[in-house]
């Protein structure tokens, strides 16, 4: 039970912390979020810096606790988060890393390090969702190629990523979880066609992905054949792991932005949202403890989070929803004008108890996993 | 960092549940129900073990462990529901002749409220005009003391916060082992043709409490080795919500047999709201952590 960074630690935050004080005020202004070209040169801009700076692989290659002291100072510093970056560095990068060749990490890796190749990620369709592995999309072997065809929905940066992770059905006999393969396919192959989805935010975070014959190189499958759907269980356990802990450190600033509002508004007078705000505070403080439980048992047994991922996001998603609904209990009428950050937030949270797995997925997976209750529904 | 247990810090854990096991199984639990009396025999062994001498320095006779290893020993207290007023004897083992060893019986009084009043040697507080309640638990008999509520504001250190951490380590206990019981009937207990631990209603009333209680479990850790005030507060808070909301999840999960007297559901229950209303009770919690934004 020891809560005190080790002085290799520390040292590693100090650097970090002159660096980040050094290097964000040289940075170009932040985009347009509505433009998408623009969002992928800054992000690019600020991985390229990261990598230069030697921390373009703390997300693979550092130990958990580092990777823990680099997402928390660069969130308390108010650097850039991974943005385009994130399927590449936080996806299709840890996947590769851990399950491709030796070629195919030299082909794809550095590019993603330096900030010079986007990815976007192909797995949900129109009708796998929650149930992933009854996905369609198809891929039938021509030679060296698979030609595959289907459709793909929920992809992110996909307008302007290079590469997809693209999960497909090599052997549509086989079990549902024994017959997917893992792809990396070029986003400019013949045969691919990108339709933007509209968020109830009103920003394009997303698109549906038409794919018709479009003919991939065998050599760009990660895994064997068929074994797809555990080589996509490694890539989900990185999302699941250590993924929100900008996030929580950015939860716990803005209960002190709400506090500062509250103050100013008067609305602080009211003991029913001061002490709303005075449980979600004790709330994110814990969940901070979480992280470091899961970080801490990451570290001792080899990198790969566990089920532990699951716990911590079924909580966090809900507290979150919650945090930005008493940001608008203290906004009043002002709640509504879209030109608050605070709305626009509100409105990005509803997605967080769908997306990386709903919460009523997350459930099933803490009791199944390690409740051992049976499966079933 | 490694906010995980410490071999020797596992091996404790063991050897307290292990040592419950033996001084305080389920037919000891339901014989002090129908008692209702302390077991000073129990007392004296707990004291024996050095369950209130655990963080007195070696040379004053105690085990010289700290705040981490004592919210260990009283989540374990707390699984069980072992009986008695076990924090405010453990807090006065340095300061109380035979409190360390379990001869003594020490109780105290906090918002507005003393258990085991008639069953303890030495009372701390001012108890006068105490009237005596029909405590809802039948396993923490209960004096209300006209006037006497907790402070407005939380004390920078002290006993108080002290006695917070360790009644949220013994909720988190609780709300542990309802989590298990609630698993363990949803494994055997068999409706439409299979056991209800299948059906995702039941499921995800299990997952619901296993998150609950992990939460409070790491926030009870990190406040025992942080010992910051805010942070003791907020973890009462969140301790009392997991054990409270557990017991109630594990009473539903047992359906009809969990509104009975013989299951241990209520027991938990009941428990878990006495704890809830001692030392740092959820309002003055809630404005505490407020306080610091």
């Amino acid at each position: 039970m020891d809560l005190a960074y080790s002085a290799e630690e520390e040292e590693f935050r100090a650097r970090l912390r002159a660096w980040l004080a050094a290097v964000l005020p040289t940075l170009p202004p932040r985009p347009d979020p509505l433009d998408w070209p623009a969002r992928r040169a800054y992000d690019c801009g600020w991985q390229r810096r990261l990598h230069d700076a030697g921390y373009a692989d703390v997300h693979w290659d550092a130990s958990p606790t580092q990777r823990l002291i680099f997402l928390e100072e660069t969130e308390l510093a108010g650097a850039p988060y991974v943005g385009a970056n994130f399927v590449g560095l936080l996806h299709a990068g840890p996947t590769i890393a851990a399950e491709g060749t030796a070629a195919q990490r030299e082909r794809w890796l550095p590019p993603v390090l330096r900030g010079d190749e986007v990815w976007c990620q192909g797995f949900s369709e129109p009708e796998a969702g929650s149930d992933l592995a009854s996905l369609r999309t198809k891929a039938v072997r021509d030679g060296d190629e698979y030609v595959v065809s289907g459709q793909k929905i929920w992809t992110s940066h996909a307008e302007v990523a290079d590469w997809c992770e693209l999960l497909v059905r090599t052997d549509p006999t086989a079990p549902k979880h024994r017959g997917i393969s893992w792809l990396a396919m070029p986003m400019d192959a013949p045969g691919v066609t990108v339709r933007p989805l509209r968020t109830l935010a009103g920003s394009t975070e997303f698109a549906e992905m038409f794919l018709d014959e479009v003919r991939i190189p065998v050599g760009n499958r990660v895994g064997d054949e068929n074994d797809g759907w555990r080589v996509t269980m490694v890539t989900l356990s990185f999302e699941r792991g250590t993924a929100f802990v900008g996030e929580v450190v950015a939860c716990r600033r803005l209960l002190g932005e709400l506090a500062r509002a509250a103050r100013e508004n008067g609305t602080w007078d009211d003991p029913v949202l001061r002490r709303r705000l005075g449980r979600l505070s004790a709330e994110f403080q814990a969940l901070w403890r979480l992280t470091q439980a899961n970080v801490s048992e990451a570290q001792a047994t080899g990198g790969v989070p566990g089920a532990g991922g699951s716990v911590f996001k079924l909580h966090y998603s809900h507290a979150r929803q919650e945090l930005y609904e008493a940001a608008a209990t203290v906004l009043g009428p002002d709640a509504l004008d879209l030109g608050r950050d605070w709305t626009l937030d509100r409105l990005s949270s509803l997605s967080y108890t769908i997306a990386a797995g709903t919460s009523q997925i997350q459930r099933n997976i803490v009791a199944e996993r390690i409740l051992g209750l049976p499966k079933g529904r | 960092m490694d906010f995980r247990l410490t071999e020797d810090q596992r091996a404790l854990r063991k050897g307290v549940r292990e040592l419950l096991a033996r001084l305080f199984d389920r037919e000891a639990l339901r014989a002090a129900v129908d008692s209702g009396g302390l077991d000073r025999e129990l007392w004296r062994e707990l004291g024996a073990a050095g369950f209130f001498a655990l963080r007195l320095p070696e040379e004053e006779g105690g085990v010289g462990l700290g705040l981490p290893e004592a919210v260990l020993l009283f989540e374990e207290a707390g699984r069980v529901l072992l009986p008695g007023p076990l924090v405010a004897t453990h807090m006065a083992a340095g300061s109380l002749r035979g409190a360390a060893e379990g001869e003594v019986v020490v109780t105290s009084a906090s918002e507005g409220l003393v258990p085991w009043l008639d069953e303890a040697d030495v009372v701390l507080g001012d108890v006068s005009g105490a009237v005596p309640m029909r405590s809802v638990d039948p396993l923490t008999p209960l004096h209300r003391v006209p006037g006497l509520v907790g402070p407005a504001e939380v004390p920078a250190a002290g006993d108080g916060l002290v006695a917070a951490l360790l009644t949220a380590a013994e909720q988190v206990g609780s709300a542990g082992r309802t989590t298990d019981m609630a698993v363990a009937y949803a494994r055997e207990r068999t409706q439409f043709g299979q056991v209800i631990g299948g059906f995702q209603a039941v499921k995800h009333l299990c997952a619901g409490m296993l998150v609950r209680a992990e939460l409070a479990r790491a926030a009870v850790r990190a406040a025992a080795v942080t010992a910051d005030p805010v942070e003791i507060a907020g973890t009462k808070l969140l301790a009392d919500e997991a054990a409270t909301a557990n017991a109630r999840d594990c009473l539903q999960v047992h359906g009809g047999m969990g509104f009975t007297w013989e299951a241990d559901v209520h027991l938990h229950l009941k428990r878990a709201w006495v704890r809830a209303e001692l030392w740092l009770p959820a309002a003055r919690a809630e404005e505490v952590v407020a306080a610091r934004l």
